[in-house]
């Protein structure tokens, strides 16, 4: 039986892919430093008020990316449009992205806490953002392979 | 902890268990309509009965005497009850669609009374999401950040006005976001996803103010409780609004299903 079908939304599913990985990266972050290890502090005593505000907004919007992502791959998914392989680049690309923008902007800019409250914390920051930087590099990489994958399609 | 406060709950009187017995008639006259209801056009999701009758459990919890009693001498206890009546219950009361059921169960004047309170101006403003928003997390800044909850603390009415004031702002609240019953217009999902948005950093916020600077101040808690408290309200806070998320973005999904026809559409 033939359906009518929808022409594919690359981006669309990048985008929405890319909103669930950042919630997942923080879901991460919360879960396993926080909680598990606690490495990291509800609140550790240096934080200024403009600190805790930007860590509000910064939570509320993981809170909403992670659902309205996953609204809208299930809405992709529905109306097949979804372009697989561009969804797993997106979700690649914002793990990475997340971890060293959460490296970079909270840690160090902010200051909203540490990683581990330890006197030397460099090889902690490394791993840190080494760890985004390989996500972020396997990103880029499902990235042109999709990106080939459709050239190919166009081109048959 | 010390007994802190100059008026006492009374130990067994029947007062106590009034909210309880409000609680119960409401759920009666729902069930009630309910299933008068299904009688007459049987046009009615189950789930909305079992969710107005998970709100209904969840504020008849929070109105227990032994809880009322933890909740006045203890500010976890408090946050625990503040959760319960403001967060949680209306989420599920809501979506229990009560005033639609009314709507259907009502006599035709009656119904259509309520239809015009639905319609007019007035109740459009008063429901709006940034309306609601401030009446819900303005109150929870009013209270915890001036001395009115410590006034709360000796003032029994204060103390029953402040936890209407949490179930009907919450209820509002959710109602904006993710009301069911039928209204001419609504504003868009957008502006509710950023109310919601503003509402969820808010609402961090102030538990964390809590938490570092020991707010409500002067109170008659220890720092520990205080922190203990401010964290219940993060956590469990996020948890209520991370439910109402997903309940505002899947009645995005269904929406979205209805306008492309796609619920019809068979599955290959």
């Amino acid at each position: 039986m033939n359906y009518e079908r929808e022409s594919a939304d690359p981006k669309r599913s990048m985008w929405a892919a890319a909103l669930v990985g950042v919630g997942v990266m923080a879901g991460v972050d919360e879960i396993i430093f926080h909680q598990v290890l606690s490495w990291h502090h509800f609140y550790d005593g240096s934080t200024t008020e403009i600190g805790l505000l930007s860590d509000g907004l910064l939570h509320a919007a993981e809170l909403i990316s992670i659902v309205a992502g996953f609204f809208m791959l299930l809405d992709l998914k529905r109306s097949r449009t979804l372009v697989k392989a561009r969804a797993w680049a997106g979700f690649f690309l914002a793990l990475g992205g997340f971890q060293l923008f959460d490296g970079f902007i909270d840690h160090k800019v902010l200051r909203l806490h540490q990683i581990r409250y330890v006197n030397n914390l460099l090889p902690y920051d490394i791993a840190w953002n080494l760890g985004g930087l390989i996500l972020l590099l396997i990103g880029f990489y499902l990235l042109r392979r999709a990106k080939n994958m459709e050239s190919k399609e166009v081109a048959f | 902890m010390q007994h802190h406060s100059q008026h006492s709950l009374p130990g067994s009187s029947i007062s106590e268990w009034i909210p309880l017995l409000v609680i119960g008639g409401v759920a009666l006259a729902y069930v009630y309509a309910f299933t008068h209801t299904r009688k007459q056009k049987g046009t009615w999701n189950g789930w909305h009965t079992v969710s107005f009758m998970c709100g209904i459990c969840l504020l008849g919890v929070a109105m227990l005497p032994k809880l009322m009693q933890w909740a006045h001498q203890d500010l976890r206890g408090h946050m625990v009850q503040h959760l319960l009546i403001g967060m949680f219950a209306p989420l599920f009361l809501v979506l229990g669609a009560p005033i639609t059921l009314a709507l259907k169960a009502l006599p035709t004047k009656l119904a259509r009374n309520v239809t015009a309170i639905l319609r007019s101006r007035m109740f459009y403003l008063v429901s709006h999401p940034i309306t609601a928003f401030i009446l819900n997390i303005g109150g929870m800044y009013l209270l915890y950040l001036t001395p009115l909850y410590l006034r709360s603390l000796t003032n029994p009415y204060l103390h029953y006005a402040i936890h209407l004031h949490f179930l009907l702002a919450g209820y509002l609240f959710v109602w904006s976001m993710v009301g069911l019953d039928p209204v001419p217009k609504r504003p868009s999902i957008l502006l509710r996803v950023l109310v919601l948005f503003v509402s969820i950093a808010a609402h961090a916020f102030l538990s964390k103010f809590m938490y570092a600077y020991l707010y409500p101040l002067n109170s008659p808690y220890s720092s520990i409780e205080i922190r203990e408290a401010a964290k219940l309200m993060y956590y469990w806070g996020d948890l209520s609004e991370l439910l109402l998320t997903i309940a505002l973005f899947s009645l995005w999904y269904q929406k979205r299903g209805l306008r492309k026809g796609e619920v019809v559409r068979p599955v290959p």
